[in-house]
């Protein structure tokens, strides 16, 4: 993979390399702040159906978990899970440790306390007005700090590598160097420098960006690596892969403002970001074409290797939200749907169906490398599969026909009660899917407390530690 | 290039961001640059002083508790009502925003799918030229109804009532309550309760199709009996 000479003696030991203590904290503290979003979005989610319980309690109120809701995902849940990934493929890969094992810890610390800080500050009411940002103005900067260490911590291994880098790490560079400047100019360009409609342009670049900069490339880099590994064999098309990344990097910056359509933002810009989405919908089905190459002959593993079915799944919800984004960004969809909840169904499909997906999928393969013990119990692992990816298909589904119907109650001039009542049995609908991927959660959780458990007595029994750890 | 490092970190990582950047962020910054930014106090007209002076009136010790009284001489009283006006916009504005609710309510009307017979005038963006607007309010989802033409259409009070508790007034309504606006009741709004009937009023309020919903006068129904059950 890279294109080091080492001999196979002078190969660094695995354990020499990866921190997996490190890693399997920042699983946990993925797990944690999943469980804290998951719960934002029931309140909001009973409070649509107006049977919020809670209702009327300042630190409940469903407006400010809704925020930590999105926040609690990003930036506690994927962000989490993605640096505990980094921590164990990015060594592997460049057969070299991380710059510093105590910044590690510390950035593991300082990380945990910034998403701590955000929900505590969003729910006192001090958020800030940018979408997917709402960390208050005040911590920006410690993640800004944050972010920068990140980067230095893993790039430091990534430069020593010579010559030509494998796919996986061409995706982590630009991801290190994406979310930095994301972060820097979604939190302080419309803060400090622009306003108005200027800065809703660097709104809808922040917005689009976070998902197309710092989720989609760590996501990718990760697939490219542990699909490979999963099926014993090579991506399909290095081709393929080239047009892939190239393709991302070029199109996916350009496409921010589609989240402001029909604003006063100027028209032709807005043409700018509709056509290079388009384009990225190729892109992404070239990318998509490439890892089912690789699939092929070996399909019977998609139902018996779970993580590799976790990921094609993903896979598949990637490429059905791609082709919903290349309908929906046209103008002509964007008069109907803009503003229902069309696009919350997208959004729930692809920072859950996909992204989301993948990590467990990941973390389904690493937990037992990580606790060296197998899965406690196979069948939990499939209702945790079941339940999410049924869950998430009903509530994108769900949602994306509301959006439909709101929008067409909406351009029918009714009274806006209309769109309202109209979206009650979706609502109600969505509000079950959300339980049964919460159901599906709780699987995991109680299987791996059970599988740390089991982990735990063996040591106890100072038995031998399993070398089979086929899943 | 496309397999190397400094390819990747230099021409994708920090090159294709800058160019996206630049034309997607840098060009309507100088397209703009010539409409100047308002501040809190520039926005403050007289639709929103009308609103404060009704404020004043409607719900006197409130507003008294708020932000004082207003001066006697009516040049000092001008210029203390817009000092408070701006106060209560950007604390307002900071109220819309910790709650939420820009993620239930948009501020922009677009020019299609019959939305300005909805809600009034396409949005513009010299009404977004102004402090209040950093970061902007656009918003992407409505469960409720856009609000940039929402000032001046419904009374202070209706407002009061709505954000206390929602279904009295749109039975149906799936808005959250907010009594933490209030101390214990409808008609008594706190400070941050005022500010953001402030806020609300203010949307469009700088248009010529604001409207005057009613000009109040003190009402004389308190002088009527009401039978206990209203009264509550």
């Amino acid at each position: 993979m890279t294109a080091d000479t080492a001999s196979p003696a002078s190969i660094p030991r695995h354990s020499e390399l990866v921190e997996e203590r490190l890693v399997c904290w920042y699983f946990l503290a993925a797990l944690a702040f999943l469980f804290v979003s998951m719960l934002g979005g029931f309140l909001m989610g009973f409070q649509l159906i107006r049977h919020n319980p809670l209702s009327g309690i300042e630190l409940l109120s469903p407006g400010r978990w809704r925020m930590v809701h999105t926040n609690a995902i990003a930036y506690g849940f994927l962000a989490n899970a993605f640096l505990g990934i980094l921590h164990w493929v990015v060594p592997r890969l460049t057969l070299r440790p991380v710059l510093s094992r105590g910044l590690s810890y510390a950035i593991f610390f300082v990380w945990q306390g910034v998403v701590l800080a955000t929900a505590v500050g969003i729910l006192l009411g001090e958020a800030q007005g940018l979408e997917w940002g709402e960390t208050p103005v005040w911590i920006d900067p410690v993640a800004q700090a944050g972010l920068l260490l990140v980067a230095i911590n893993f790039m430091a291994p990534i430069v020593r590598v010579q010559g030509p880098i494998y796919v996986t790490l061409w995706y982590f560079i630009a991801a290190l160097v994406w979310t930095f400047l994301t972060y820097a100019m979604g939190n302080f360009v419309p803060q400090y420098f622009v306003s108005g409609t200027a800065a809703g342009a660097v709104g809808g670049l922040f917005i689009h960006d976070l998902v197309g900069l710092f989720v989609t490339p760590l996501g990718w880099g990760m697939m490219y690596y542990f699909v490979p590994i999963l099926l014993g064999k090579p991506i399909w098309s290095h081709g393929l892969s080239l047009v892939g990344f190239w393709g991302l990097a070029f199109f996916y910056p350009l496409q921010g403002i589609h989240h402001f359509l029909y604003t006063p933002i100027p028209m032709f810009l807005q043409y700018g970001a509709v056509v290079s989405t388009i384009a990225v919908e190729l892109v992404v089905t070239t990318v998509i074409i490439n890892f089912f190459g690789t699939l092929r002959g070996r399909g019977s593993e998609f139902w018996t290797n779970l993580p590799i079915r976790w990921f094609y799944t993903g896979m598949v919800f990637y490429f059905l939200t791609c082709l919903q984004c290349s309908l929906q960004v046209t103008l002509t969809f964007q008069q109907l749907i803009h503003f229902t909840d069309w696009v919350v169904g997208h959004a729930h499909l692809v920072m859950f169906g996909v992204f989301s997906m993948w990590q467990l999928g990941v973390m389904t393969y690493l937990f037992p490398r990580l606790l060296k013990q197998d899965w406690h119990s196979r069948r939990l692992c499939e209702w945790h599969f079941w339940l999410s990816a049924g869950g998430i298909l009903v509530m994108a589904s769900d949602l994306t026909l509301a959006g439909l119907f709101q929008g067409w109650s909406w351009m029918g001039l009714m009274h806006w009660d209309h769109s309202v009542e109209i979206s009650q049995p979706f609502w109600v609908a969505r509000l079950f899917a959300g339980l049964a991927i919460f159901g599906g959660q709780m699987c995991f959780a109680w299987n791996l407390f059970q599988t740390w458990q089991a982990a735990r007595r063996e040591r106890s029994a100072e038995a031998a530690p399993a070398a089979g750890l086929a899943i | 290039m496309f397999e190397t490092k400094s390819g990747i970190f230099f021409v994708a990582g920090l090159a294709f961001f800058a160019f996206a950047f630049l034309s997607n962020a840098l060009v309507p910054a100088l397209m703009y640059r010539d409409v100047p930014e308002q501040t809190a106090e520039q926005v403050v007209n007289g639709n929103v002083l009308f609103q404060l002076e009704d404020l004043a009136q409607r719900y006197p010790e409130a507003f008294r508790t708020a932000w004082g009284d207003a001066p006697v001489e009516e040049a000092a009283a001008a210029e203390w009502y817009v000092k408070t006006g701006a106060e209560a916009l950007r604390e307002g504005r900071k109220i819309y925003v910790g709650e939420g609710c820009w993620h239930c309510h948009s501020q922009f009307v677009r020019p299609v799918s019959n939305e300005s017979r909805r809600w009034g005038p396409v949005s513009e963006s010299p009404e977004y030229q102004n402090e209040l607007q950093r970061p902007v309010m656009f918003g992407t989802r409505r469960v409720g109804p856009d609000l940039s033409r929402e000032g001046g259409r419904r009374s202070n009070d209706w407002h009061a009532v709505h954000f206390f508790r929602p279904t009295d007034l749109s039975p149906g309504s799936p808005m959250p309550e907010y009594p933490w606006l209030f101390d214990g009741a409808a008609d008594r709004p706190n400070r941050r309760g005022l500010a953001l009937l402030v806020y609300v009023q203010w949307l469009g309020s700088w248009l010529d199709s604001y409207p005057y919903y009613e000009t109040y006068l003190p009402s004389d129904l308190k002088d009527v009996e009401l039978p206990a059950a209203a009264a509550q």
